[in-house]
């Protein structure tokens, strides 16, 4: 625990000492308000909720997140300094949960900086702020699982582009399990319960109740489930690596 | 003297590619041994599995005991290690890299505070403690790798080319700083610089292609020499062909080599057959022969021809 913890701060700290953490925030508020006002029509709703602002998130989270995760694994490949870092006396796992949890704070961070539009919506009329708090605790746990999937893909490579694109692509896939063009690819072919299960993978069809504010068990169960996996997955590609 | 790093048959193959070839050696404490060979020969490789940062193929590397496969964490705790290039967070200062790995190896409080201050006074990094690692000069980065390596005071050593790209002045800093803390330590030093191995090592092992050619102190190496024990002698050029005809009929003498020519005199190098002691017959045929000998040296041998010799790549 000693080690995730260290492995943890250093990570959330070499954040903030880059122009990322800052280019991040601001592009992220910006975002988010930009499509909660303008597409999602906030004011023209008339509802005192904030569902126009979470549903695009998932969205947001597919080209943002990965950016987060690129450099975690990516970097320390480049540089040499993994080299260090693997052979100093902590098992991989610590160092891999240190940097998911030090990434997906980051992601919480900038998801908290929105609480600005949380005061409007209270300012402007009674919302039902347990609702609002489940769905910022969906939001983040989608940005959690993004951020797994992103580190997997940092691990794979040394170059933080091909991070990107390949921790994006995994994302969208996740995300568009549930639409029916994905669906309609299975169903020609596969059973029903395999359509079934292609769509229960889907983070969009499960963001969509967290954003209503509904967290049932199956969703929580699925999202720890998929964060645990990437963890486990994560770990063992670096440990591959060692392997040679 | 108490063994703490024992290699054994230790293996490495990156797929078609023998990297290291059943390579063994042990270290005891208060030993520095200088593992020598060309680029790309296995040095590094080696210390990888040594400090588990790559699996063996095959083998076992023990440090204090402990299996670097079997018990990665006991084993790593014991070793201090620099790796090639030093590798650094470049963002972080050297205090704040410092403490991150002092941390990461169950050091805190006014123990990590003090073992802070050695390491940063030890390697004389005062001045740029507090400034980024990629803002720093390439002897400083070392540095900054060498207090990583030496902060929890560890009985193991091993240093992947600790002077590589630094001034003769760096150099000198960080071989004295090795032999300084050879006394309580077993020390692993890779290096392609031979003065490197006269100035620091007890022991040198050389590799080439993945496996051990030698394993011997310096001066051992040096006797393999052909030059070892050779006499380099100058006189005056009127009389070389008579001394060098001379010289020749001495049974110990494999070659009378001509140096050089230079203002009247002329340098000779006397070869022996099979490293024998010819000091004192050379000295004494040319005083018999009435003829003036300028300078006489008897050469120790040359641990770059030995380590041509050695690890020349030959048709196997």
């Amino acid at each position: 625990m000693r080690a995730v913890a260290t492995v943890f701060k250093r990570e959330l700290a070499a954040y903030f000492t880059t122009p990322l953490a800052y280019v991040f925030i601001v592009i992220f508020l910006a975002l988010a308000g930009a499509f909660a006002f303008f597409v999602g029509a906030f004011f023209e709703r008339g509802q005192a909720d904030l569902e126009s602002f979470f549903v695009f998130h998932p969205w947001l989270y597919l080209f943002l997140v990965p950016a987060v995760a690129m450099r975690l694994w990516a970097e320390e490949r480049r540089t040499g300094t993994i080299e260090l870092l693997l052979t100093l006396p902590a098992s991989t796992f610590e160092i891999v949960l240190g940097k998911f949890l030090a990434a997906w704070l980051f992601t919480g961070i900038a998801l908290a900086l929105t609480f600005p539009l949380w005061l409007t919506v209270n300012y402007l009329g009674e919302p039902d702020n347990g609702v609002i708090l489940a769905a910022y605790l969906g939001s983040w746990a989608i940005a959690g699982a993004f951020i797994a999937i992103g580190a997997c893909a940092s691990a794979l490579t040394k170059n933080q582009v091909i991070a990107f694109v390949l921790g994006a692509a995994i994302c969208f896939l996740f995300l568009m399990s549930g639409v029916d063009l994905v669906l309609s690819a299975f169903r020609g072919w596969a059973p029903p319960w395999i359509v079934d299960l292609v769509a229960s993978f889907s983070l969009i069809t499960h963001f969509n109740e967290l954003a209503k504010g509904v967290i049932n068990a199956a969703t929580a169960v699925y999202l720890a489930t998929l964060v645990g996996v990437c963890l486990l997955v994560n770990t063992l590609i670096v440990d591959l690596e060692k392997a040679g | 003297m108490q063994e703490m790093v024992r290699l054994e048959r230790l293996t490495k193959r990156f797929g078609a590619v023998q990297a290291v070839d059943d390579v063994s050696f042990s270290v005891a404490r208060g030993e520095v041994l200088g593992f020598l060979g060309p680029n790309g020969a296995g040095k590094s490789t080696t210390m990888r599995m040594l400090t588990g940062y790559i699996l063996p193929t095959s083998g076992t590397a023990r440090v204090a005991g402990f299996d670097v496969v079997q018990s990665p964490r006991e084993a790593k705790r014991r070793i201090g290690y620099l790796p090639e290039g030093a590798p650094a967070y470049g963002d972080m200062t050297p205090l704040a890299f410092l403490r991150f790995v002092g941390a990461m190896r169950g050091l805190a409080g006014a123990d990590l505070e003090r073992r802070l201050r050695e390491a940063i006074a030890r390697t004389s990094l005062e001045e740029a403690a507090l400034r980024p690692i990629d803002t720093l000069s390439k002897g400083f980065r070392r540095r900054v790798g060498l207090a990583q390596a030496i902060l929890h005071d560890p009985p193991v050593l091993v240093l992947d080319e600790p002077t590589d790209g630094l001034d003769p002045n760096q150099k000198h800093e960080v071989r004295k700083l090795i032999k300084e803390m050879s006394s309580g330590k077993a020390i692993i030093v890779s290096t392609h610089i031979l003065e490197e191995v006269d100035a620091v090592c007890d022991r040198a092992v050389i590799i080439a292609r993945g496996r051990i050619v030698a394993d011997a102190r310096p001066e051992e190496l040096r006797r393999r020499s052909p030059a070892h024990n050779a006499v380099r002698l100058t006189i005056d050029r009127a009389r070389e062909e008579e001394a060098t005809a001379a010289l020749r009929a001495i049974n110990a003498v494999r070659e009378v080599r001509p140096l050089e020519r230079v203002n009247g005199t002329a340098t000779l190098l006397v070869l022996p057959v099979d490293g024998a002691d010819l000091g004192a017959a050379v000295a004494g045929l040319l005083h018999e022969r009435g003829i003036r000998v300028e300078h006489l040296t008897v050469e120790p041998g040359r641990l770059d021809e030995v380590f041509r010799a050695l690890t020349a790549s030959r048709p196997s």
